[in-house]
């Protein structure tokens, strides 16, 4: 099944499965029209910081060679894919979207990238994104910001921004981003493609260039939401390099998700559809909501009562952690060190001062604030206490529902600009995210309709800890009832 | 929870952080850091006398999901250290060089 993007007709990862096995395409020919895809579009999408061509029609030939000798093929083989450059790959550069990493190049490689090179997918390149992961519109990027494939004068939502754009464009199948405080679900919603933020712990963050440890997540995005569930599959599972790695067994992802919907118990929160909520926004969610219970489900209002307390609370623990994670940044064993510095003290502060960007530095103010002497309990403290009463909202509500159903975003993408002066109205486009960042809760983004202007919108699909088969199983029903 | 930072206050954190910010820069970060602190203090409303802070989602989920066995203590082969090097701003090769530490 072809997938409608943004302009593009992209082939699925069982598309290109098939063409390989038939011998109508090989891997090469998959990629390098997702190059020539990239030459058409990138210049004004502006997703990718860098490609790696060499090495991946080296990739492709490989999987040629293998399926030419009619042997077995990986589960991604041929599958051009990019990757957020918060994630590291051996050689090739890791900017973190940052002029403090401008340069550097990676001496190993992310877990997650192994496991998609081993399935047999092929790396285009390394994807744009809002410097270390902190940002809501991807324009906090030191390289320039992503422009939205459907709108080029609209933002492409962030932090994942690039990774979200390559797939909306056809410039990738499939991508990986990470997800602190909504980083992979907002920006999915905005450019109208699938985008999953699996449980903490589900996904191995070795080689992530780390923003809050206790947050941080990496996750897929794609066209369909098989395609997605089947990246996913590949990338989770324990790794001894991650000891935040769960060991739980990884299921087969697209095993349920033709089981359909009818029974479950589907709650939704009256808190997400309050003041502030886009009336477009709210109708497309809302149809989407009548087709799942038209489709067999159990529709329950619910109440998780904390939620307006999610923002606040996040962005005091997040920028308390990249407070302390941005530390190792100091002009010592990596990256940009300022050149007149004639002592040690002077070197870090000049090195970080002309290393990092206007809002990199407000959240390691911020969080540098809140865990300062005579600030730590009225702060950090209190942020992390209202954490549990924000995670047991979500335990009890599970205790009654299978899942829960929300807009993703308050809006559809907004315009480039309109928020880079008021950090807290840019902070409050993550509103419905953070929740279940913050309870470490898995979930996902689905695209469920379209603005009048033609802008994407999504629905947010979340689920019980380590329980991304219902999601998925759900997700893959709005993605019918739309086509 | 007061939520008024003063210009001292934006300077000593930006001396705990390792900042140096330009009075243009201060000022800006007095008016965020002010605008964000007044949004946070509506956690003020909520009494959580009576809850235990949350530092990892590991808390909450049961002991089967979460990696709670220690890995052997074996040596195993670390990166090695040319590799690490190349990327140092300024080494010897087989240290990293910093400006003096010690004024005299």
């Amino acid at each position: 099944m072809a997938i409608e993007t943004a302009e593009a007709k992209t082939p699925s990862i069982s598309d290109i499965r098939s063409s390989l096995e038939s011998g109508a395409r090989n891997a090469s020919a998959v990629v390098e029209a997702c190059f020539r895809q990239i030459e058409a579009r990138d210049k004004e999408i502006h997703a990718y910081l860098s490609i790696n061509r060499e090495r991946a029609l080296a990739q492709a030939a490989r999987i040629d060679d293998l399926a030419a000798k009619g042997n077995p093929l990986p589960v991604l083989a041929g599958v051009p894919v990019g990757i957020k450059d918060v994630l590291t790959i051996e050689g090739l550069q890791a900017t973190a979207g940052s002029k403090i990493l401008q340069g550097y190049r990676a001496p190993y490689t992310a877990t997650a990238v192994q496991k998609l090179e081993a399935a047999g997918a092929i790396v285009l390149g390394k994807l744009n994104c809002d410097e270390f992961a902190m940002g809501s519109s991807n324009e906090n990027s030191a390289y320039g910001p992503v422009h939205n494939p459907h709108a080029l004068d609209r933002v492409p939502g962030g932090s994942s921004g690039g990774s979200a754009a390559a797939v909306a464009s056809g410039m990738a199948v499939a991508t990986l981003g990470t997800d602190t405080g909504g980083s992979i679900r907002q920006p999915a919603s905005f450019c109208g493609v699938v985008g999953v933020l699996p449980t903490y712990g589900r996904v191995s963050r070795y080689g992530l260039i780390a923003f809050a440890s206790s947050l941080d997540r990496i996750g897929p995005f794609a066209a369909n939401v098989r395609d997605a569930a089947t990246v996913f599959g590949v990338v989770a599972g324990h790794d001894p390099l991650d000891a935040t790695s769960s060991p739980l067994p990884v299921p087969d992802y697209t095993a349920g998700l033709d089981k359909g919907v009818a029974g479950l118990k589907l709650g939704v929160p009256s808190e997400y559809f309050a003041e502030g909520l886009d009336p477009e926004v709210r109708a497309a969610v809302e149809r989407s909501i009548d087709q799942l219970r038209a489709a067999g489900a159990l529709i329950k209002p619910i109440s998780l009562p904390h939620t307006r307390y999610a923002i606040p609370t996040y962005y005091i623990i997040a920028t308390a952690e990249a407070s302390a994670n941005l530390a190792r940044f100091d002009g010592v064993r990596y990256g940009f060190r300022a050149k007149d510095a004639d002592t040690l003290s002077a070197m870090y502060r000049r090195s970080r001062d002309g290393g990092f960007g206007a809002e990199v530095k407000r959240r390691i103010m911020l969080g540098t604030y809140a865990l300062s002497a005579g600030y730590y309990d009225a702060y950090y403290k209190k942020a992390q206490q209202v954490r549990r009463l924000l995670t047991e909202d979500f335990l009890k509500a599970f205790a009654e529902v299978d899942a829960i159903l929300t807009p993703t975003a308050p809006t559809p993408a907004f315009k480039l600009g309109e928020k880079v002066d008021d950090p807290v109205s840019m902070y409050l486009a993550d509103i419905y995210t953070v929740t279940a960042s913050l309870a470490g809760i898995c979930g996902l983004s689905v695209p469920c309709g379209k603005s009048a202007e033609g802008l994407p919108i999504g629905l947010q699909i979340l689920g019980k800890h380590f329980d991304e088969a219902m999601v998925l199983r759900v997700a893959q029903i709005v993605e019918f009832v739309q086509s | 929870m007061s939520n008024s930072v003063s210009v001292e206050d934006v300077r000593r954190v930006a001396e705990l952080a390792s900042l140096e910010l330009t009075s243009e820069e201060e000022t800006r970060m007095l008016r965020d850091l002010n605008a964000i602190l007044d949004h946070v203090s509506q956690l003020n409303e909520l009494d959580t006398s009576a809850v235990m802070p949350m530092a990892q989602v590991s808390e909450v989920i049961s002991d089967s999901q979460t990696a709670t066995v220690l890995r052997v203590d074996e040596v195993r082969p670390s990166l090695d250290r040319s590799l690490i090097m190349a990327g140092a701003p300024e080494t010897d090769g087989a240290f990293f060089k910093v400006p003096k530490v010690i004024e005299r």
